[in-house]
Order: C-alpha cells, then structure tokens, then sequence
C-alpha cells in the first residue's frame, strides 16, 4: 500500500472500498447486492437449496448447475433459458409460475440480463465469508470515515450536529434509559470543552443504570420471562439471570466469555455459582404442565426453540424451517439442524411439569446466615453421631426386648403379593417391608382386595393378617375410615394348583389382638369379633372384624387352619379379604400378610416388631451382629427410643429451620449436564412420532464450520458450540452482535432484518462498516463498552434527527445515517421516564421481579391454578420497568401496549407502534395518573410560586427546555379551568389524590394539587416526553 | 435557553414545506407501515390522514363474500360425538376394545399406553332440516337453522395440546408469535370503524368447571405491528384496559386534558416535523372515543325484551349468550373480526352431564345470532364460524369422559358464501378418523380468507427473512362449500 500514500483522502477511500467490497461502486452489478436478492425471493423455492421442493432437477443457487442446465449462459443473456423463461409469453413456460404469485419487475429482469452479460459471477453470500477489516488510514474516526465515504459515493452529505440539549437527552436514554436531571443538561451545555461529550459518556458508562439499559435488548433476544409460557404459564425461578445480565454489562464482561458462560456456564472448569446461574440460558425456553401432554412432542418442541435461539441469538439465522426440511433459501440443512439441537440433549430437566426450583443464589448475607443455620444443623449432627454412654443401660434392655419379640415374630414368614387387586379400581401397592398400602380417589364404601401369593414356605398351618397404621391414612389408619377403623367382613383362602384346580382353606379359629366393643349392639356377641370374619354364623350382613378405639396402631388376626397343608411349587396361594360395611369407607388401608407353620408361633402371644427394615437384624442374636448389623441396630435405637427424643426433636428442628431458610433464599434454574444425553434423531418432515430418522450427534452447522468437526472422537459440548461462536472461524456472531447495537443506537441495523443475516436478510448498504465494527469487536477482545463509545462518539451519531425533506425522500428509513433518527422510547423505558421525573423511581439494582399495579381481572384466563394479582407494594412498585414480572401469556398491558414482547420467542427487534391503547395507558393507567399526581407536588414544592415559575420547572424537568409561549396558554387555559372546577367539586379532587399507593403530603390543598396533577398528566403525555430525538 | 434549539437546525435544513409521504420516521404510522409490509400500498395514501388502515390486500383477488368474522371458538375440544356427528356403530360397541387399526401410531394425550375401548354415544340424535341431517337431540335450536348451516364433518388439526391446538387454529403455526387469523383480516381488509378496534375478543366460561386457560397470545398480532392485535372487551371492570378516566376526572376534564396534549403536540410537529406526531394525535382522538363509544356498546339494555329473550340473556351477566348478542352490535359497528370464546368443552369426564351445560349454554345463542342477523340482513355479508380447538376420541377415558382428539371431528359456518344446508365430509364408522373430504387448519383459513375476497397465497409479510403467511406453505380452499 506504500505507494498510494500520496494519494488524497477521498481516493483513498474509493479505492479502499472497492478492495474491501468489490461489489459496491456505480453501474457494477453485485451478485451479492444485486441478484441474488432476486433469485432468493422468485425462484429458490423451487431451484434453490432445498432438494425436496426442487424442481426440473436444477438449482439455481450454484452456478455450475445452472450453467449446465443452460439456464445460465455467461455472456449471453438472450440464450440463457431463465431470461427466456421470464419473458416468454406462454404460461406454460412463464417463470415464476403464475401460480407462485411472484412478480419479477421489469427493472429485475434487466439486473438480471446485464449480469449474465456481464459473465454471471456468482459471490458467496457476504454474511457467510468472514469479515475482513477495511484497511483505514488510522482507526481513530473509522466510523466517521467509513460513513463519510458512502455518502460521498451516493452523493449525500451528514446532517449538521445535534444541540446540546438532544444530545444529552439522547445520550442518557441511549446509554441508561433514563432522562437527564435538569441540571444534568444544564452542566453539560454550559460545558464547553470538547472532551465534554466523551465525558458524558464515560459517567454514563461507568453508571450502574447502562447495564440495567442494556438488560433490556439482551432479555428480548435471549427471550427471558418469569413464567413457563403454555398452558398453565406457570411461575419458575430465573430472576438471578436477569441480574447476572446487568452485573455482566456493567462490569464489561468481554463477550466472548459472556457466551460461554451462558451456553456453558456448568461446563467451565471449576465453575462458580455465578456462572452457573449464567447457564440459566439453557433452560429460558417454553415449557408446559398440561396433562396429556406428550413427552416426544415437547422434546421435539424443546429442542427446536433451543436451536432457534442459539441461532438467533449468536448466529441471527432464521432456521426455524429447517425443523421439517432442507433451508429454502439458504444453505442450512435439516441435519444442521438436529445436530445443533444436539448439543442440549445433555441438560438435565423434566420434559413435561413442574420445573425445579433449581440452584441455591444466596447474596452475601444470606450465606452468612445459612452457614450459622448449617454450623447448627451440623453441632447438633455432631451431639447426635457421638457416643452415648448414659443410654447403654437403656439400649441393652431395649435390645434384649425386641430381640425376643423378633425372633418371635421370625417364625412367620411374610407374604409378597404377585398380584394384588382391588375390585372398587384403587391401588394396592405393594412396599419395600412386603406390606400393602391402598392409594386412589375412588374410595368405594365396600372392596373386595385379592391377593396371589407365590412365595410362601413349603406348608401352611396359619394365615396371619397384620393391619398396620401409616402416615398416608386417615387417622393414622390402619382402615380407610375417617377414624381410621376398617371393617374386614370374610377372608377365603385357596391353594389354585398349576393344573387348575383349587383347594379352599377351610379356617378353624380366629383371634384378633383387639376386638371392637364400641358400637356393637347389632353384632352378635355384641363384638366386631375376629370370630366372624371365618364363621359365617357369627355375623350379620355388615359386621366383621375392626379395632376402634385402639387405630392408628398395629392390630392382627391369626387365622388357623387346624393342620398343616403342603404346598408345591407352581402352586398359587389366592386370598380374598372382603369388606361389606358399606358406609363410611370401613375399607383396610394398609396391611401385610405372612403365614406360619409353627403351632407356637399361632397359639402364641400377639407380637409387634417395630419394623420390617430391623427386625431380620434383631431376630439375629447380639454376640452373633456383625458391626454393620450393630450400627444399624443402635442407629434404630437413637431414632426410636425415648431417651433420644430431645436430641432428635433439636435436631429435626434445625433442618426444619435450615430447609425453610433455603426456601426463603433465591434459586435460579441452571444447566446441569447429563453423563447420558437424550437420543437426538432427525424428526422427517418435524414429525415426533416418527423415530426412523438419523441419529445425531451434536455438530457444528457444516454450511458455516466445515463439513467435519474436528473432535478426535469426543462428543462435542456445549462449551466447544459456545467456543465456536466466538472465535474468528465464525464470520456471524460480531457482525450480529454489532448489528443490534447499532439500532440500539441508529435506530435501524446497518444491515437492516437484524434477525436474518442470511439469504433473504439485507446486503448492508455499508458493508465495510459493518465489518470493521464486527473486526474491531473481535480485535478489542470482544468489548462492548469499546463498541459503544466508538458508536455514539463518532459524529454521525451526534447529528440531528431533524432532516430536510429532500433528505427524507432520498432515503426514507435513513440507511445512510445521513442524519440521526428519532423514536418513540421502549416500552419500560415509558415506564422509568415517567417514574423518574416524578421522583417517584428507586434506583435499586436487580432482586425478585416486581409487580407494577395491574387491571383487576387480567388474569381471569389463567387457570391451573386460578390466580390473582397482587401489585407490589412499598419502594417495589416503583422500581423499572425491566423489573417487572414477565407472564408469558399475559404480559403487563401496559408494557405489552408499547411493543414490549411476551418473550415466548427470541426477539431482536420489537415494533414501534403507535395505537389507540397507548394513549389509554398513559392517561388512565393508575402508574401514570400517581406519577403526575407526584409530580405536581413537587411542581407545587420546588417550582416557585407562581404558575409560570412552576411551568418552567416542570418542563426543564420533564424536557430539559423552557415552555414555548403556546405550551404556557394552552396549559394555562388548562390550569385555570381544572382549578374551578376541582373548587367546585372537592370531592372530586380528593378521589383523584388517592390514586396509587403513594400519599399526599398533609400540607397541600386538594383543590390546588388536582388541578396540577392534570397539568402534570398532560406533560407526561406529550410526544415529545415519550421520545429519544 | 431557547426553548427548541432543534428549531434551529431544522430551519437551517429545511428546505420545503413537509408532504406527507416519505417523511424520516423509524415509527409506524399507517404510512410507513404500509411501506415497510407492502410495496402496493404506497400509492393509496389518502386514508392515512386519519390513520385508518384502509388494507393491504386491496385490490382484492375474489368477490368479497362476507365483509365481517364471527368465529364462536368452543375452548376445551368439544366432543363432535355429542354434537354433530352420529355414529350409531360406536354406541353399539360400547365398552368393546378400539380395535387397534383405528388407532396405531396416532397422537394420543391422556390415554397413552391405557387400554382403549369404544364409547357410546351419550345421548340420542335426531334429524332436522330439510335434509333430515342428524345432529345431537341437545341441540333443537340449532337444528331448527340447520338449513342456514353448513356442517363440516372432517376437519382434523395437527395439536393435540390446548394451547398448541388453540395457537394452531387461530394461527396457522404452534410456534408463538405468528399473527392470529382477526389480526392477519384487519390487516388484509382494513378497519370500518372510526372508533373501535377491527378485531375484538369477548370471552366466556362455563359452569362445568373444566375452564382451561387461553393466553393472550391467541389473539395477538404476533410479527404484525400491535394495531392489528385484537382488542379484548371484558365482561367485568374496565371493558377495555385503562378505559375508564382516573376517579376524579370526569369525562369534559379527559377531554380537555387530550385537547391540551393535542395542540401542544400539534405545534411540535410543525417544528421537528415526524408524521408519528400526526399519528399519535389521532391515537389520542380514538382513544377519547373508545371511552364513550365501547360503553354504549357494551349496554345491551336498550335491545329490548324481545331480542334479550331470543338470545336468552341477560344484561351484565357475561353469558356466551351476552356475548353472541354484542358480536350483532360490534358487527353492526363495522368491527372486522369478532372471536367468541366459550370454555369449559374439556370433557375427560363427566361428560354426558357436562355437554348438556354446554347446550343449554349454546344452543339458543348461537340460533339467536343467524336469526338476529338475518332479520337485519347482515347474514349474507357476515360469516360465522363454530369450531373447537380438537374434538374428542370415540374412545372412553375413566369410563365417563372422551380425551383430545385431531383426527376428525365437526366444524360449522354459515353465513355469505357458504352452501346452507350441507353436510361436507364424513368421518369413519367409528367417528375416529376424517376419511371423506378430510380438511385441515389451513384449509379452513384459506377458505375464510377466499370468502373475504382474498387468495390466501399472496397475503404475505416479510418476517426474519421469509414471506411469513397464515396458511404456511400449504392451504387449500375447500371449494365444495363455497356458493
């Protein structure tokens, strides 16, 4: 380059341009800008990318294709067969087919023909070539210079510079959405050094409101919200993202490590919990609790939203199409697709229900509270574990007990049910100690349980029922009564042998450890008798065994068969416990059966092991125990016994205490990886039921890395995806990134569909700018606030958004930057305006989402539950906008009238709208009326005595500008007929002061403060107030 | 200080006296709108003034058969076995096993992996209208202008979920954020009304106590700009949100606080010049009508006894009934698209009582609307549509209910452009499957829109790239039904 030194500015910069972007320059004709845009848009469809929708088996999206074809003869446009086909008059023939409804204009049709003429060069689509830096005489002023050389070129010239007053108006809400103090602008205009502007923007960098601006776009884009978003749009916790997202910005987080956090924030060595709670990206996605949901088609739904927000986010691809098919328009396959999705199938989460609370995210107080919770937790673990000598005593004579009563008890053998049904459609199921517990919501008045019984002892001589209490029951149970008394009618009793035939048992005696005397003057024997449940004499219709009042206890029945019947092998032992009391849900609730051969064990006392889980270790003699055998004896005994009662209940107490505060303490749903991931298989056509697809595995997109990652063989995570979309392999992720900032700070993207950089996105007009901004980012270490400070110092950023009309018609949407633009502000940013100059903002960082005040009944269509909505109240219902609680389904109305998005989908860009509802929100909303009403009383405080001093005031408050004569007699006018009014009507002004939670002070006149209140309402209403010019 | 030191540099710069096209604005106005979304519109301009959107499907591709949508959406899945399809085969062989080639690697919600076995019919059918069609003997009112409906008896759906099925029916696409079909209508045809919204929700619930939830997202103008979203009125508080001046404010003083705003904001736009100004005064001016106009709306007092006793409803009582009578008022008043909602059809069980709520909730009303609007003649340029997000399975769920069901269940319109009296497709013997004449979501919406003048094809909007349309890449009019 050595030798163009000496050539002037301006040709330098043709010249450079031309090398950076050989497209661009007048009469050329550019593949990229010109053509491709036209064969995307009328005939990929059919000739493009996508081999199933592909036509006449020729693409015209690779020129050796279509050369071959003849449809495409370089440097003869009246023999190429698309300019014929375009031209011709039969239908037949016509290209695009009347049918597509595509018109190719005449114009198009004459781009077309000068290219082919000119030899038809195809370019490689401009987005997918990594960018190069455009080589500038010095970096300082790149952005200015890059710009300057496009208007030259297209023969505009920049806009004279902003005054001061927009400028710092414009700034603040740019950089923290916020406006200036009056005195803010004041300062900054009575500054006139020429580093006053960067100043400005270095305080407002170093702010800790920038990260809280920032939030907002990112939160769009990464589509966070405080609920699941279908069906029952349930609750999750994530907040703690939100706020990670704010401390990243401000802190200046190079985004290089931003992404991986967030990607792979679980993934990095020696992760911190703030990465972790980084990794709440991964699971930011639509989820659902809706019964009869399958889990096929939310994993399929799962993995989709996934890959469209990594690719919207990092890459700005749509790819959503690729779900079902090969990209129409642009490069990426349906295998990219599932492979990208691949790279998620690790995180580990329920498909479908509830989401988890997730991790723990206590602030620093908090973790000094829960060590001293957990230091208890562990003193009194420690008490517990220790040796206790003074109990030796007690425990020998326990073990001595429960030794003899186990081994009693070892001389029945329980029973496990093969089969165990309940006729009335309840469940009985079966439990680790062999016991069966009934579960359902049928609860019939009468049951019939039948059990099949397959692993019984060789004979039989005794049947024995225990009835057992349990937690789950009524009462404790052991029956399903709400007393937890049951009513056991009849028990039969056969041996079904393998050949089919059946021997009854025929029981000789029964006897019951308790027998029910209460209330049972119908039953024979004036006792609910264990008798009866054998002898059919011994009772009426509805009597049988029960226990009350001795429930929620164990009670048993032995029931005798008098001799001892051999069993063999194959043989079915089928028992039938009727119970026919027929109200009141006399039902058996939990019970065991075993069965014994020994006549002492049967005609023995009752025995009651205290449980199954110890009682095999107790029936072994002590000097017998092995040491595991022991502990787990003394382990039962410290959790049993009396003498230990105090020590467990302190520490039963503290893990309740513990358990609760960790309740209490913010969790955020992160990443947690899965050693075995999800099968990922390519769904033909997006259909989940189909599994005869490929199978996956995670994989770079092949149209943008290569076709092979290198790997040596490892899965890919999704720290390599995170590691790939910043390095400089990926030409997307800065140009993307850069992008968006820039509408951030221009109000349109330089390239402008900032969501699709593809195919049928938008060749920037000013590519080298794009690109040397993307290099830049990537050269600075990927820093943001660098990109921010070279974007809104240059002067382009600087000019007034006021511009001439012949400006205006020459390039309507301003993709020149021959001027700035002017907006209406976002939708929280409404919010925090208003809040702020009414004074009535508090500028807390970050916490739990807040509840602005709400219309009664907006949630009435919720449901699962039902909900109400509870604003919130004290310093909470004033904090910003980004705060506020995001329903996915019902998002704030009055966020939602001013374009904020529900964030079910990644969101880069949100409408601007102007409608109807705006005005409702600002005028009635109560946010608003109590913002006015705050900040007539300061008008009435500060503002002077008069009107016209308390105009002034308000506007250099409000607009950072004196009154304009018209503004001072129309709200004048306005004044002096609000203040009759309100006199003749007080009560009408008080009504009016008790909007919002906020109260009056005592000092002021109702009559007066109203009048202002409407006064102040107008102000927050004008245009001008809700716009960054 | 000046008070507009931009004034400056706008009179350096300026050169002319603003027009109104081409203005430097990143906001959309009806203006800029139109030429953000749809080239064509650049030319027709005049209506832009008012910041009435006049349509972007204009010229139209069809005769426009109906100028106005009544959709009576049934949330919940009702059970075309209990309603409109008879299927005499299925109560015979009830509690029979499904036989299993009915239903193999089909979508199935709660009854996955469980026993599948035939479920009768519930309650008896019977024949009405000239062609002695059977419909559900719940149903008389219906059945006495069966001869205005046509009954469709194959639609299928891909969802099986509500909130998919429902983001399907009403959007083409279960991905969120597609425009819902009242939202792609205004946008196509335009708003009539001065001073109401073209696309207005009402909604209502059952007693059954199977109300599930229906997000916002349903009738949202998702990729189209907000003003397309439909307005949803409501039974209780403000009719619209924020609709009401704060207490103490009466109606002169709202009014003289939006002249104030107005005129300041007036002369602000003759110095910095942005047509959103112009825009947002008009805003103003709409919205100060809504708060007037939507409240004589909602009043349905002055009906009279006679038209309350045809639709069987009474003033404030939110019925479904209340509500097909203000669908007659927002569509006297010009409003495009009007969407019903009436909860409470998910029967998983207790079904034969609950479908007899649904009827006595329904029957009447829906009755009453053909009738209201054919003595005003309005029938003939409206089109209604009656339609569940799915149906219901022939088989039994718990022995007392139906699951969700996409593969076939019934649908109806009447109204312009549509054969009175016809019974189009046919499920199988079993109420199962669609297998005559089978129709799917975009063929509905294609033939809604080919009925409002419009080829569903070409109403398209550029979005991430792609010419976004409501009927995906497929659709196809169900000609049979058309006049």
């Amino acid at each position: 380059m050595e030798k163009f030194k000496s050539l002037s500015v301006v040709a330098w910069g043709c010249l450079l341009l031309c090398l950076a972007s050989p497209a661009v320059g007048a009469g050329s004709i550019s593949y990229n800008r010109d053509i491709r845009p036209i064969l995307s848009d009328d005939c990929f469809h059919c000739h493009g990318p996508d081999q199933k929708t592909r036509k006449g088996k020729f693409r015209l999206d690779v020129r050796e294709d279509a050369v071959a074809k003849g449809a495409i003869v370089p440097g003869k446009p009246g023999e190429s067969g698309i300019i014929q086909r375009l031209l011709t008059k039969d239908p037949e023939e016509l290209m695009p087919p009347p049918e597509a409804h595509k018109t190719v204009t005449s114009a198009q049709r004459d781009m077309l023909r000068r290219w082919i003429a000119a030899g038809a060069k195809y370019e490689k689509h401009w987005a997918y070539v990594p960018p190069v830096k455009p080589v500038l005489s010095s970096d300082r002023g790149a952005v200015d210079a890059l710009i300057r050389r496009r208007l030259n070129e297209v023969g505009l010239r920049p806009a004279l510079p902003a005054d001061r007053r927009t400028l710092a108006r414009r700034l603040y809400f740019d950089l923290i959405g916020l406006p200036p103090g009056a005195g803010d602008v004041e300062a900054f205009v009575q500054d006139k050094s020429p580093a006053a502007f960067a100043g400005l923007v270095e305080k407002l960098l170093a702010s800790p409101q920038f990260g809280e601006r920032m939030a907002i776009g990112w939160l769009d884009v990464v589509r966070f919200a405080d609920t699941i978003g279908y069906h029952s749009d349930n609750p999750r916790n994530v907040w703690p993202y939100r706020d990670y997202v704010i401390k990243s910005f401000n802190q200046n987080k190079p985004f290089d490590q931003f992404t991986r956090e967030q990607l792979a924030g679980d993934l990095l060595p020696g992760s911190t919990a703030e990465q972790r709670v980084a990794s709440c990206f991964n699971r930011l996605l639509l989820t659902t609790e809706e019964g009869g949901a399958q889990s096929k088609d939310y994993e399929a739904r799962m993995l989709t939203d996934r890959v469209r927000a990594v690719s919207a986010v990092w890459l700005g691809q749509t790819v959503g199409c690729a779900q079902c098919h090969d990209h129409k328009f642009d490069p990426i396959k349906q295998r990219d697709f599932y492979a990208l999705g691949a790279f998620f199938a690790d995180i580990e989460e329920p498909i479908i229900g509830r989401r988890e609370s997730g991790l723990l995210v206590p602030d620093e107080k908090q973790v000094a509270e829960l060590a001293r919770l957990q230091a208890e937790v562990r003193s009194l673990e420690t008490g517990f574990n220790s040796p206790h000598p003074e109990c030796e005593e007690a425990f020998i004579k326990w073990n001595r007990e429960q030794s003899q009563i186990a081994l009693e008890d070892s001389r029945w053998t329980s029973l496990t049910p093969a089969r165990a049904v309940a006729a009335g459609g309840d469940k009985l199921q079966i439990q680790s100690d062999q016991s069966v517990l009934v579960a359902g919501k049928k609860k019939p008045e009468t049951d019939v349980y039948t059990l099949d019984l397959t692993n019984f002892p060789s004979a039989i001589q005794a049947l024995r029922i225990e009835a057992l209490p349990s937690e789950s029951l009524p009462g404790k149970g052991p029956g399903r009564a709400g007393n937890g008394n049951f009513v056991l009618s009849r028990v039969l009793a056969s041996i079904e042998h393998t050949n089919g035939a059946s021997d009854p048992l025929q029981f000789v005696s029964a006897r019951a450890s308790f027998e029910q005397s209460m209330a049972a003057d119908q039953t024979p024997n004036k006792l609910w008798s264990a008798a009866s449940v054998i002898d059919p004499q011994a009772k009426g219709e509805f009597t049988g065994w029960a226990v009350l009042p001795e429930v929620a206890k164990p009670q048993q029945i032995i029931l005798d068969c008098g001799r001892l019947l051999a069993l063999n092998r194959g043989d079915t032992l089928k028992v039938v416990l009727e119970q026919n009391h027929g109200h009141g849900n006399h039902t058996l609730g939990h019970f065991r059966l075993s069965a014994t051969t020994n006549t002492e064990a049967l005609r023995g006392p009752f025995v009651f092991p205290l449980a199954k889980e110890i009682d095999d270790v107790l029936a072994v003699p002590s000097g017998k125990r092995d040491q595991a055998q022991r502990d787990r004896v003394w382990e039962y005994f410290k959790k049993h016994s009396p003498e230990f009662a105090t020590l467990r209940t302190n520490l039963a107490g503290a893990r309740k205490t513990l358990t609760a505060y960790e309740d209490s303490l913010p969790h955020c749903l992160v990443s947690v990886t899965n050693a075995q991931p999800r099968t990922v298989r390519v769904l033909p056509r997006g259909n989940f039921l189909a599994d005869t697809g490929d199978i996956m595995q995670p994989a770079l997109p092949a149209y943008l890395a290569g076709p092979e990652t290198k790997s040596g063989g490892r899965r890919l995570t999704r720290l390599d995806l995170a590691d790939w979309l910043v390095s400089r392999e990926n030409p997307l992720t800065a140009r993307v990134v850069v992008n968006r900032l820039w509408k951030q700070f221009f109000g349109c993207g330089l390239s402008k569909v900032v969501d699709d950089l593809g195919a049928q996105g938008e060749l920037p007009p000013n590519q080298p700018l794009l690109d040397w901004l993307a290099c830049e980012f990537m050269d600075s270490g990927w820093d943001l606030k660098h990109m921010v400070r070279l974007m809104v110092n240059s002067q382009a950023y600087q000019q007034t958004s006021v511009s001439p009309k012949k400006l205006r018609d020459r390039d309507p949407l301003n993709r020149e930057i021959a001027a700035q633009s002017r907006w209406r502000l976002d939708a929280e940013l409404v919010r925090d305006n208003a809040l702020a100059v009414s004074g009535l903002l508090v500028e807390k960082i970050g916490g739990p989402s807040t509840k602005p005040y709400q219309p009664e009944g907006y949630w009435e269509n919720l449901n699962f539950p039902a909900r109400s909505y509870e604003a919130s109240t004290g310093p909470d219902q004033y904090r910003r906008g980004l705060y506020a609680w995001w329903q996915r389904s019902y998002l704030h109305p009055s966020l939602q009238a001013f374009d904020a998005p529900t964030r079910e989908e990644c969101a880069a860009e949100r409408n601007r709208s102007n409608i109807p509802q705006q005005a409702l929100v600002l005028l009635n909303d109560p946010t608003y009326v109590e913002a006015s009403r705050a900040l007539a009383v300061r008008m009435l405080k500060e503002g002077g005595a008069d009107p016209s001093t308390r105009l002034a005031w308000a506007w250099r408050q409000v607009l950072n500008r004196t009154p304009r004569p018209d503004e001072i007699k129309s709200v004048q006018a306005l004044l002096d007929k609000e203040l009759a009014e309100y006199r003749a009507d007080k009560t009408a002004a008080q009504a009016l002061l008790k909007t919002g939670q906020n109260t009056t002070p005592p000092e002021s006149d109702p009559v007066e403060l109203a009048a202002w209140t409407n006064v102040a309402r107008v102000l927050l209403n004008l245009h001008e107030t809700i716009t960054r010019s | 200080m000046n008070p507009h030191p931009e004034l400056r540099q706008f009179l350096a710069q300026r050169q002319t006296r603003r027009t109104f096209l081409g203005r430097t604005s990143q906001g959309i106005g009806a203006l800029a709108l139109a030429s953000l979304l749809n080239p064509r519109l650049l030319a027709a301009s005049s209506a832009a003034r008012k910041d009435k959107w006049t349509g972007a499907a204009y010229p139209l591709d069809y005769p426009q058969k109906v100028k106005r949508v009544i959709w009576l959406s049934m949330a919940g899945g009702p059970s075309h076995l209990e309603t409109f399809d008879y299927k005499p085969k299925l109560t015979k062989m009830h509690g029979e096993a499904m036989p299993a080639s009915f239903t193999e690697g089909k979508q199935i919600a709660q009854l996955q992996g469980q026993k599948l076995v035939c479920f009768g019919q519930q309650h008896g059918f019977k024949k009405f209208g000239r062609n002695g069609t059977e419909i559900c003997e719940l149903f008389p009112h219906i059945g006495s202008v069966l001869d205005d409906i046509c009954l469709i008896r194959s639609m299928t759906t891909e969802a099986i979920n509500h909130d998919p099925a429902h983001m399907f029916m009403n959007t083409g696409s279960q991905i969120a954020g597609r425009p819902s079909m009242g939202a792609w209508s205004t946008y196509g045809l335009g708003t009539v009304s001065e001073n109401l919204p073209g696309f207005v929700v009402l909604t209502s619930l059952g007693r059954g106590g199977q109300n599930q939830p229906i997000a916002a997202r349903q009738w949202a103008a998702g990729l189209l700009p907000s003003r397309f979203q439909g307005v949803h009125l409501r039974g209780k508080g403000d009719p619209v949100l924020y609709l009401s001046t704060p207490s103490g404010v009466t109606h002169t003083q709202q009014k003289d606080v939006v002249d104030t705003i107005n005129a300041i904001n007036a002369k602000y736009d003759t110095i910095v010049d942005d047509p959103e100004i112009a825009t947002r005064i008009v805003q103003y001016e709409m919205a100060f009508k809504m708060q007037t106009s939507v409240p004589e709306l909602m009043d349905i007092k002055p009906e009279g006894a006679k038209t309350l006793e045809l639709y069987g409803c009474k003033p404030g009582d939110g019925s479904f009934a209340s509500n097909c009578l203000l669908a007659r008022r927002l569509a006297e008043r010009g409003v495009r698209f009007i969407q019903l909602y009436h909860k409470d059809w998910d029967h998983h069980g207790g079904l034969k009582d609950g479908i007899k709520f649904k009827a006595e909730e329904i029957d009447r009303a829906c009755m009453a609307l053909i009738t209201d609007l054919k003595q005003r003649g309005m029938f003939e340029d409206t089109l209604i549509v009656w339609a569940g997000e799915f149906g219901r399975t022939p088989m039994s769920q718990g022995g007392d209910g139906r699951d969700h069901h996409n593969a076939g269940f019934s649908i109806w319109l009447a109204g312009g452009g549509v054969k009175p009296g016809m019974v189009y497709g046919a499920t199988d013997e079993l109420g199962y499957a669609a297998v005559e004449n089978p129709i799917d979501v975009h063929d509905l919406h294609a033939t809604m829109l080919r009925l409002m003048g419009v080829e569903h094809k070409k109403l398209s909007v550029k979005f991430q790239g792609l010419d976004v349309r409501l009927t995906g890449i497929a659709g196809k009019t169900i000609d049979g039904i058309l006049t």
